[in-house]
């Protein structure tokens, strides 16, 4: 593990010289929002900035993309034959995103990467790229990333740890990945203690400013019993089933599958969905597991706050970024729902 | 590393119109390049992406047996978009099928075992897959007495006819099958709703487990018929459906709790289902 500085004054050659490697994005200004974009030099870079609008995983996981390709004409040998689509997986870098993204795309590995099942797309493109993370000194009124396993310098998923300093960056390699590309990157300068220790300080004192939720009792709740709490009617009442929550958060990786023809060839193509749309569980025969608002309401919530944490041992499914917090049009807030879930009295653990 | 969404590409083989109201059909599929069916080894009770280039998917549990080889076949109820478009292909037509997927009854697991199917309608299909796999004689000695009880609205209605007539002539295994209602004056079966001749019939419990699978209120009536003759949650093993895209865990809509249907299921024993939601 390496800590390098890198000057504010050379921080376009170290961009320059990532170029050479890697196609450089990083958080750039879209319309009104921030989004991952290409970036060529300082100025393309929305710095400073709090966090992006869309979490990082359309980096890995595209809104939609296209999966399969195939003809339809009866004339072609291969007429209804499904195909791979070839696509391409150049290195790249992301430039600056929070460590609240990085550690929620470990979170989403776990899922799309299990010893039974690959995501060919999702591995390929974690494993072409780098995350060199940018520390949060400010965090938002709407963070609670500390509550959830994560922090505002968190290192989990990130190859590259950066910490602002008044003039400079402190640039930490985290994995051999990162520290590959600090050794390859210029612009880059030795390390002084004294930089070492500001960075400690600003660390240190933005954890600190952080609200602290309490989560610890989630994993020993009777799964059943929360399932069954009354306090679900309370918390969906407002809900409008609109779905920003599931496409902002960096966490949610539901998707569905549709075909699309044009003329005499077609393609399959994934589209990220949401349990909070009737549409997402509604069988062939018009029967619907989770017809009613409440139920829906509640699945993205235990699925994220218990059911994660007991499938996988691990979690839970939030990261604390707030972006469901700041987006929600009816202002349901999670940090809520997570003391509501914390705090309600059950008998006994799920595996009873 | 292969794609795990990328089907199997096969031609469909033979159709069978199943049900005199012409809604299913078994479809036979062979695979284009033998080395897929090499590699699609399945067990009864498994499910299959049934794939349309230019329509979708649809997940259907595979009605033949391992014990089948060379072809796979599936009965399929006319629904929605993807099942319409099937039911008018013709023999000869090229798509695709990905798979095998999720679980599968235990059946190795019970071995030495009575085994009593209750079966409705058209879930009959991973039924017909089991049932002709504990028939192949080596492997028909490793299992005890096997009960069927299979129902359907009307005659007409009942799925493999031919297969049912010939297991009844069987000593090797009970044959209950009954109809709602039957005109059929020559009907020589059962007459009744499936939990009232499971009751009448009353399968022992003992050294036994029962492999469910209907329409919901066939299993809600069933389970407590069941439940008193003594099988336990543990000896009840049920196969559910939900609506699937990816079929293997990653694409979240199959999920039920700490599970996904499509990967951890279909097949969960009653045991397993009373600790999860009945969101399905």
């Amino acid at each position: 593990m390496t800590s390098v500085i890198i000057a504010k004054s050379k921080l376009n050659d170290f961009l320059a010289s990532l170029k050479s490697g890697y196609q450089v994005l990083g958080p750039i200004h879209q319309g009104d929002m921030i989004a991952f974009g290409p970036v060529n030099k300082v100025e393309d870079l929305a710095l400073p900035y709090s966090n992006t609008r869309l979490s990082i995983k359309s980096v890995f996981f595209p809104q939609s993309e296209r999966m399969f390709g195939y003809s339809l004409d009866k004339e072609d040998a291969d007429a209804g034959i499904i195909k791979e689509t070839p696509k391409e997986y150049p290195n790249r870098v992301v430039f600056g995103l929070r460590p609240c993204d990085a550690k929620a795309v470990t979170l989403v590995d776990v899922n799309m990467d299990n010893p039974q099942y690959q995501d060919p797309w999702w591995v390929k493109r974690r494993e072409t790229t780098t995350l060199i993370g940018l520390g949060c000194e400010h965090p938002c009124s709407t963070c609670f990333c500390t509550s959830m396993g994560s922090g505002p310098f968190d290192e989990t998923g990130l190859d590259v740890l950066l910490t602002e300093l008044p003039d400079a960056y402190l640039a930490k390699s985290l994995t051999p990945k990162g520290e590959q590309l600090l050794k390859q990157a210029k612009g880059t300068d030795a390390a002084s203690p004294a930089g070492e220790k500001t960075a400690a300080e600003i660390k240190t004192k933005a954890e600190q400013a952080l609200p602290k939720l309490e989560t610890a009792k989630l994993k020993d709740k009777n799964m059943m019993e929360l399932f069954n709490a009354r306090f679900w009617e309370r918390v969906q009442f407002a809900c409008i089933n609109c779905g920003a929550c599931t496409f902002l958060c960096p966490t949610c990786w539901c998707f569905d599958i549709q075909d699309e023809v044009s003329k005499k060839a077609g393609d399959r193509i994934r589209n990220w969905d949401s349990c909070m749309f009737p549409l997402f569980t509604l069988h062939g025969t018009g029967h619907n597991p989770r017809d009613h608002k409440v139920q829906r309401v509640r699945q993205r919530f235990m699925h994220k706050l218990k059911y994660y944490i007991d499938k996988y041992g691990d979690g839970p499914a939030c990261v604390g970024c707030g972006r469901c917090v700041q987006a929600c049009p009816v202002n349901i807030d999670i940090r809520n729902v997570i003391t509501l879930m914390n705090e309600y009295q059950t008998s006994a653990g799920t595996k009873a | 590393m292969g794609n795990p969404y990328l089907p199997y590409p096969v031609r469909i083989d033979e159709i069978i119109t199943e049900t005199e109201d012409k809604n299913l059909k078994t479809f036979k599929f062979v695979f284009l390049n033998p080395a897929d069916e090499q590699a699609f080894k399945y067990e009864p009770g498994q499910f299959a992406e049934l794939s349309i280039a230019g329509k979708g998917e649809i997940p259907i549990g595979i009605a033949s047996s391992p014990t089948e080889t060379g072809f796979l076949k599936f009965t399929v109820n006319k629904v929605g978009l993807v099942t319409s478009h099937l039911h008018n292909m013709s023999v000869g037509d090229i798509m695709g099928v990905r798979g095998p997927l999720g679980n599968w009854y235990p059946l190795k697991q019970l071995e030495g075992k009575n085994i009593v199917i209750v079966g409705g309608g058209f879930a009959f299909t991973t039924l017909r897959s089991t049932i002709v796999y504990l028939l192949q004689p080596e492997n028909r000695s490793r299992f005890g007495d096997i009960t069927v009880i299979y129902g359907a609205r009307t005659p007409g209605m009942l799925l493999y006819k031919d297969e049912l007539a010939a297991w009844e002539q069987r000593s090797d295994i009970h044959m209950h099958i009954t109809v709602d209602r039957a005109d059929d004056p020559t009907w020589k079966y059962n007459v009744g709703f499936v939990p009232a001749i499971t009751e009448q019939k009353a399968p022992s419990a003992e050294n036994a487990v029962a492999i469910v699978c209907g329409p919901p209120i066939m299993i809600k009536f069933t389970q407590p018929v069941l439940e008193k003759v003594g099988f336990t949650p543990e000896t009840i093993i049920m196969s559910l459906e939900m609506r699937m895209k990816c079929g293997i865990g990653i694409c979240g809509r199959c999920n039920l709790g700490t599970e996904y249907v499509c990967k951890d299921g279909p097949v969960f024993t009653l045991a397993q289902l009373n600790n999860l939601p009945k969101e399905y």
